[in-house]
C-alpha cells in the first residue's frame, strides 16, 4: 500500500520497543487525586464542590463557564480535602480539587446506551460535552467544541490520528490494538456528529499490528485505514491532513474550513466508552517509558493520579533521572515537581537519564540549512532565530514566525546545537503581544 | 519518593547526534583522498603546501580571535578546512611564503573581519585564492607534469594534449587537488553519504557546464574533467556559510556558477573561471535567499467557506 508522507520532519530514536508490547494494566487507584479545573487549552472550569464535601466517582466537580472549556469530574469517590492552587504539568499553579479516595468507587448513576450508533448526532454531542472529553492526543481541546462545526460547513473527511509520532509513547498503539472496536465505534459516532462522509484512520508504519487489527475491523464498516511513513511530526494536525489528503489548511483557517476534522484515536476510544457506559472521562491510558525508567509500562490511570505514583509503579528510575517529561521527548513539558497530576491530555511520562540531557554549548550557525529541510511548515528557522535574537519582531512575523507549529524539528536537527525553537517561541510571543497592544 | 534534582528546558528534549565539528572533520576526511592523490603525483610539495596553508590558517584564526577578544574556536575545524582547500588549489611549485600569505589573507579578509565562522559572505579559501591569482599570476599558473615536475600547460590552455583517462586519474598538470577526478569523486561520495554536502549545487553547477558547453559545440566531458571545476563543485561550491539556504536558491546558485564559469572559460582571458564564478555567486547569495523564500505551509491555499 502507498505510504503517505509530508515534506520535512525528522527521525528521532523511536524507543517504542520499550513499552509497545506491554498490555494496558489497570494502575491501582491512588489514595489521593489532584484534579485541575483547567486541562490545558480549556478555560478554567468553575468548582462545584468545597472542602469537606463527599463526592462520587464520575460526579461533576467543575462546570464549564465558557465555550472553550470542558466539564471536570471526580475520578474517585471520597472526600474533598482541598480546593486550592496546585502545581500542574504546564509549569503553573492551577486551581485544583484534591480528593481523598475512600476506596469504594461509589459511582454516580449513569445511563449508557447499548448501541450508541442509534443515538442522534445531537445526543452524541451532548454526551461528549457532558463527559468532559478533550483531545487526548496532547492539545487537550474540548472535543465537543471541535465537533460542533458551523451549520454551513461540510465535512468530507474525519481523520482519526493514530500516528503517535512522539518517541517512546505507546498509549495510542495499545488502544488501537486492545480496544480496536471502541476506536472504530468512537470514530463512527464522531462522524455522525460532524456529518463526515468518510472516515480515514492514519497509522505510522512502525505499528503494523495496529494497522492489521484496524483494517480487519474497518473492512466491514467502510472505514479506510492508511499507512503513514514513520516520521516526526506525522501526527501534527496540518501535516496529517497534508499526508493523507494532500490538502493544506490555510494559515488563517481551521481544518473544518477545508472539510476535514482530525481526532485522536484515544479520543475516539473515550467517546465510545462514554456513549456505551454513560461514565464521563475519569481515566486514560498513560505510557510511562523512556531509557530512564526501570519497567516501562502502559497504565489505565485515573485522572489526577500524581506522577510520583506512576513512576513508582513503573519500577522507578534507572540511575539518576535527568528529565521527567509530561509527554514525549519532542514536545513534552519538563517537570520539576512530581506531585503534578495526570491530566486529560497526558499521553505519557518520559524519563530521560542524565547523560541524555547534557547541555551542549551552541556554536555559530553555519547555514547548513538542515533546519530548512526539516521544517514541516516550510519556514526558514535559521532566519527566524536570527531576527528574534536582534529583536526584529516585525521581520520575524513577515518570515512566518506565527506559522511555526513548534514541533522542534529545527532544534532537534541543528548540528550547531542552537536553540532555534526557543527563539522562535519568543518571537511568536512578542508578535502576539504587539498585535494585542495595537488593537487595545 | 526522595527528591531528585531534575533538569528543566524547553522542548524538544532530544537532539540529533551530528554536530558541526563532526561535519567539519568529515570535510577534512573527504579531502584526504584528494590530498593523497596530490602527494602521489606531486610528492613533497603537496605536503608542504597543504600543511603550511592549514597551519597558517589556524594560527591566523587564533590570533584574530585573540585580538577580537573572542573565544578561540580553531578546534571547530573550519580554519583547517580553509587552509587545506587553499593549499590544494594552488600549483605545486608555489613558494612557501605565498601560500602562508594566501592563508592569512583568506582568514582575515575572507572570514574574521566579517565576524568569523558563519558570518563570511565569501568562501574564505576562494578569497585567498583570488588574492593569490591577482597578486602572483605567473606563480599561480606555473603548471608542472605529475611525477617529473617538468613545466607544462594546463589542459584548459592546451586542450588536445591530454587524454580523458589522464584527466580522470590525475596524470595531467594542474593545481594540487584538482587533477585527480577519481580522488575527488571518492571524497565527494563520502561527503554526500555523510549528508555534509547538498546535491543541488554540485548537480546544478556541473549540469549547467555540461549543457552550456555542449550547446556551444565544445566537448562537455572534457570541460567537466579539466581544470578545478569538479574540485570546486564538490568542496568549494558546497560551503554552507556562503551559499543559499533555500532549496531553490541552491539550484540557482549552481546554475549561475555554471553559466559564469563557461563564459569565463570560453570567452574570458582567465583559464580557470572557477574562483570568480563562485565568488560572484557568493555575492549574490543574500539576494537569492531573499528571492527564493519557500512558500509557507497554508499560504496561497483557499478555504471552502
Amino acid at each position: 500500500m502507498k505510504e503517505r508522507n509530508f515534506r520535512g520532519g525528522v527521525h528521532p530514536v523511536g524507543g517504542k520497543g520499550l513499552a509497545a508490547d506491554k498490555p494496558i494494566q489497570k494502575h491501582v487507584v491512588p489514595e489521593t487525586v489532584v484534579i485541575p479545573l483547567q486541562q490545558n487549552q480549556c478555560a478554567l472550569a468553575e468548582p462545584l464542590v468545597a472542602k469537606g464535601d463527599q463526592v462520587l466517582l464520575g460526579q461533576l466537580i467543575g462546570k464549564t463557564v465558557q465555550a472553550k472549556s470542558a466539564a471536570v469530574h471526580a475520578s474517585v469517590s471520597g472526600e474533598v480535602v482541598a480546593v486550592e492552587q496546585r502545581p500542574n504539568t504546564n509549569g503553573h499553579s492551577v486551581l485544583s480539587v484534591v480528593i481523598k479516595n475512600d476506596g469504594q468507587d461509589k459511582a454516580v448513576e449513569v445511563s449508557g446506551h447499548p448501541d450508541p450508533i442509534q443515538l442522534s448526532g445531537a445526543e452524541i454531542l451532548e454526551r461528549i460535552a457532558a463527559a468532559g472529553i478533550v483531545g487526548l492526543g496532547g492539545a487537550g481541546f474540548p472535543t465537543a467544541v471541535k465537533l460542533d462545526i458551523p451549520e454551513n460547513a461540510k465535512i468530507d473527511y474525519l481523520l482519526i490520528n493514530g500516528s503517535e509520532c512522539e518517541p517512546y509513547l505507546t498509549a495510542d498503539q495499545r488502544i488501537m490494538e486492545e480496544c480496536t472496536d471502541d476506536v472504530i465505534l468512537g470514530a463512527k459516532l464522531m462522524a455522525k456528529v460532524c456529518g463526515a462522509k468518510k472516515i480515514v484512520i492514519a497509522v505510522e508504519d512502525n505499528k503494523p499490528e495496529s494497522i492489521r487489527r484496524l483494517t480487519k475491523q474497518a473492512g466491514s464498516n467502510a472505514i479506510e485505514v492508511v499507512t503513514l511513513a514513520t516520521k516526526y511530526p506525522a501526527g501534527g494536525e496540518r501535516q496529517l491532513i497534508k499526508s493523507v489528503l494532500n490538502r493544506e489548511v490555510p494559515y488563517d483557517a481551521r481544518p473544518y474550513q477545508i472539510g476535514v476534522l482530525v481526532q485522536n484515536v484515544g479520543t475516539a476510544w473515550a467517546v465510545a466508552r462514554t456513549c456505551l457506559t454513560g461514565m464521563p472521562l475519569i481515566e486514560r491510558v498513560v505510557t510511562v517509558s523512556g531509557p530512564g525508567i526501570k519497567e516501562p509500562a502502559n497504565f489505565m490511570v485515573r485522572l489526577g493520579t500524581q506522577f510520583k505514583d506512576l513512576v513508582a509503579a513503573a519500577g522507578g528510575y534507572v540511575d539518576e533521572p535527568g528529565k521527567v517529561l509530561a509527554g514525549g521527548p519532542m514536545t513534552g513539558l519538563a517537570q520539576f515537581n512530581l506531585d503534578v497530576p495526570v491530566v486529560k491530555c497526558t499521553a505519557g511520562i518520559t524519563v530521560l537519564p542524565e547523560d541524555l540531557v547534557t547541555y551542549q554549548e551552541p556554536l555559530a550557525c553555519i547555514k547548513c540549512a538542515r533546519c530548512v529541510d526539516v521544517c514541516p511548515a516550510y519556514l526558514l528557522p535559521l532566519r527566524l532565530e536570527a531576527y528574534a535574537m536582534k529583536d526584529m519582531w516585525e521581520t520575524a512575523d513577515k518570515y512566518g514566525a506565527m506559522d511555526c507549529i513548534e514541533c522542534g524539528s529545527c532544534r532537534y536537527i541543528c548540528p550547531s546545537k542552537r536553540d532555534l525553537l526557543a527563539w522562535i517561541r519568543l518571537a511568536k510571543h512578542e508578535i502576539t503581544d504587539a498585535k494585542q497592544r495595537q488593537t487595545s | 519518593m526522595d527528591e531528585k534534582r531534575l533538569f528543566i528546558s524547553q522542548s524538544p528534549h532530544v537532539r540529533d547526534n551530528d554536530r558541526t565539528q563532526k561535519m567539519m572533520f568529515s570535510v577534512v576526511l573527504g579531502l584526504i583522498p584528494v590530498w593523497a592523490a596530490a602527494t602521489y603525483f606531486f610528492g613533497f610539495d603537496s605536503i608542504r603546501l597543504v600543511v603550511l596553508g592549514a597551519v597558517a590558517a589556524m594560527a591566523t584564526e587564533a590570533v584574530m580571535q585573540k585580538i577580537r577578544r573572542r573565544p578561540i574556536t580553531i578546534s571547530d575545524g573550519s580554519a583547517l578546512i580553509t587552509g587545506m582547500l587553499l593549499g590544494l588549489s594552488v600549483p605545486p611549485t608555489l613558494p612557501s611564503w605565498m601560500i602562508i600569505l594566501g592563508s592569512v589573507i583568506a582568514i582575515i579578509v575572507g572570514k574574521q573581519i566579517f565576524g568569523g565562522l558563519g558570518h563570511n559572505p565569501f568562501n574564505p579559501a576562494l578569497v585567498g585564492r583570488a588574492f593569490l591569482v591577482a597578486s602572483f599570476s605567473s606563480q599561480m599558473t606555473m603548471w608542472t607534469m605529475p611525477f617529473d615536475g617538468i613545466t607544462a600547460a594546463t589542459p584548459l590552455v592546451n586542450s588536445g594534449a591530454y587524454s580523458l583517462s589522464q584527466l580522470f586519474f590525475g596524470t595531467a598538470p594542474g593545481s594540487l587537488g584538482e587533477t585527480s577526478i577519481f580522488a575527488i569523486l571518492l571524497g565527494g561520495i563520502f561527503l554526500f553519504y555523510r549528508a555534509v554536502i547538498d546535491y543541488r549545487i554540485p548537480v546544478g553547477f556541473l549540469g549547467t557546464v555540461a549543457i552550456f558547453t555542449a550547446l556551444l559545440g565544445q566537448d562537455p566531458v572534457f570541460h567537466l574533467l579539466s581544470g578545478s571545476l569538479l574540485f570546486g563543485a564538490i568542496y568549494m561550491a558546497t560551503d554552507p556559510v556562503s551559499t543559499p539556504v533555500t532549496p531553490r536558491g541552491r539550484w540557482i546558485f549552481g546554475i549561475g556558477a555554471g553559466i559564469i564559469l563557461v563564459v569565463i572559460r570560453v570567452w574570458g582571458a582567465l583559464s580557470g573561471g572557477l574562483t570568480y564564478s563562485l565568488l560572484l555567486m557568493n555575492a549574490l547569495t543574500p539576494l537569492i535567499n531573499r528571492l527564493t523564500r519557500p512558500r509557507i505551509y497554508g499560504h496561497g491555499v483557499k478555504k471552502n467557506a
